[in-house]
């Protein structure tokens, strides 16, 4: 359906006024060598050298990297705990033709915190678009969580109206648009519109607009001519 | 006062109740995965039910301060259901899960060789998957259910302290409490248990391997029963030691067997995604 978009709006921004909080240039290089020396990284080893071998062993190791790695922030790689990123590495070590396959499944088959990993991974692996469908899935949930990681930088993805609606919903839902990877690059004209008609409403209602959102809709509207 | 309700099916309750629940001091629970009143159909149901119970669940819970656990199983209402049987191949995959506990409700509804089969392959599972195991007991022919449970619990090779036997009465308990099994009692406002009879039940079998729950769910039910209880407990001249035991240390020591209970939440929120302003906005007014 068509939304009128309100003529003053400038078009999508190219310099960011907010900087980027998400990894979005994390590799799989820099979170291995985040474990180094760390007391977890025997585990780590044996089981990414088990999911090199026998694929179906990371339905276990998976589940279990909560346990075995830990789940506090990983040292030396910002926005990312030490359970994710053994995660991430699982995933990596997955042969070719295995690693779609399992990652649907694991996400599938993944409680929050495995669907959490499994979507902060996407941009790291070489798995092209086949993951998409698993970006819609958490989008559609309310988890604040899910919705965040679904966010990164794989969300290139996404086409622009299925990415709008999820910035909304972020915007709706309270989770931080610092998540949003490339968030000024790609807001255009029509999420600016979708920002101002809910300003409207949060104002109607008498509720403040969050801050983060209010400062994108002044973005994208500021410098009309 | 603290209170760990060991067994309560949150699915079927309201935000109000987790409230109501947070300000009482329930402040942990676990439930476990149980008929939902209405058949399911095929393995689907149950693993979409699963899913929620380790994912949307526990996140709702910590909205209110409510740290949330789980236990995975083919119930026993169902284990006769050749639909439902092929679930049993997709637990181990769950059982493996972070936040679960238990391999429960297992157990017996009308004892048949079908819910034998069931019980039996989920008592290996708990044993295969260093799991605590929760057994429901039947309604009907309660105490001939309950011997033929522990019967199979006996013969299953599991540990007796890793098994907590649920929804016993004054005629069942004696059954079980001589075995090293837990004894689990529910807490219902007209049927099962009532606090003053489960105050009398701790005054003549003491309060070791006890666990006292509200079992609520969709049916007449009360979460706050575990409250009236302590309470009861109180009046009738326990004191806080015994009712902490009752109520908290008791159900911990029990879960905590699976190496999987979690209970950091209740002192230090997760970074960003617990404060209460934030994660408040996607339930409390989500959705409008
Ligand atoms: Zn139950």
């Amino acid at each position: 359906m068509n939304r009128p978009v309100e003529p003053s709006v400038k078009p999508p921004m190219r310099s960011s006024g907010t900087p980027p909080v998400q990894a979005s240039d994390e590799s799989i290089e820099r979170l291995r060598d985040a474990f180094q020396g760390a007391p977890q990284e025997a585990w780590l080893d044996g089981a990414v050298e088990a999911v090199a071998g026998r694929p179906g062993s990371i339905a276990r190791s998976f589940a279990a990297a909560g346990r075995r790695a830990g789940r506090a922030p990983l040292a030396g790689v910002p926005g990312w705990s030490a359970d994710e990123a053994a995660r991430a590495l699982l995933l990596a070590a997955l042969p070719h033709d295995r690693l779609t396959p399992e990652t649907l499944d694991l996400y599938r088959y993944g409680d929050a915190d495995e669907k959490r990993a499994v979507l902060k991974a996407l941009p790291l692996l070489p798995i092209g678009t086949a993951a998409v469908p698993l970006l819609l899935d958490a989008l559609r949930t309310n988890d604040a969580r899910l919705l965040a990681a679904a966010l990164g930088p794989y969300a290139r993805h996404l086409d622009q109206a299925a990415w709008r609606q999820a910035v909304l919903k972020c915007v709706f839902t309270g989770v931080p648009l610092n998540a949003v990877d490339r968030l000024d690059e790609r807001a255009d004209a029509e999420l600016a519109a979708m920002l101002a008609a809910f300003a409207e409403e949060r104002e109607a209602a008498g509720r403040p607009m969050p801050q983060d959102a209010e400062a994108l809709l002044r973005r994208l509207t500021s410098e009309e001519t | 006062m603290r209170i760990f309700d060991p067994h309560i099916h949150m699915t079927s309750r309201t935000t109000d109740d987790y409230a109501r629940m947070a300000a009482a001091g329930v402040l942990a629970v676990v439930e476990p995965s149980f008929w939902l009143g209405q058949p399911r159909t095929n393995p689907g149901s149950f693993t979409d039910y699963f899913d929620s119970l380790l994912g949307w669940e526990p996140y709702r819970a910590a909205q209110f301060g409510v740290v949330h656990h789980a236990t995975i199983a083919l119930n026993p209402k169902e284990a006769g259901d050749p639909r439902c049987v092929p679930v049993l191949d997709l637990l181990p995959r769950y059982l493996d899960k972070d936040r679960v506990v238990a391999v429960g409700e297992i157990g017996y509804d009308s004892m048949t060789p079908e819910e034998d089969d069931a019980f039996e392959r989920q008592l290996a599972l708990a044993v295969e998957h260093d799991l605590p195991a929760l057994v429901h007991t039947p309604h009907r022919d309660k105490a001939r259910g309950t011997r033929r449970t522990l019967e199979l619990v006996a013969a299953s090779g599991i540990d007796p302290g890793r098994v907590a036997v649920d929804h016993l009465n004054e005629v069942t308990v004696g059954l079980v409490s001589g075995t090293g099994c837990w004894m689990g009692f529910s807490i219902y406002p007209e049927t099962k248990m009532s606090p003053p009879r489960m105050v009398e039940i701790l005054r003549r079998h003491g309060t070791e391997r006890v666990l006292v729950n509200s079992a609520a769910d969709w049916g007449v039910s009360d979460p706050l029963l575990t409250l009236e209880t302590a309470n009861a407990m109180l009046a009738a001249g326990f004191d806080e030691d015994d009712v902490d035991r009752v109520m908290w240390r008791n159900p911990v020591e029990f879960y905590a067997q699976s190496g999987r209970l979690d209970l950091t939440g209740l002192t230090a929120a997760e970074p960003s995604f617990a404060e209460p302003t934030f994660a408040g906005s996607s339930i409390k007014r989500g959705g409008e």
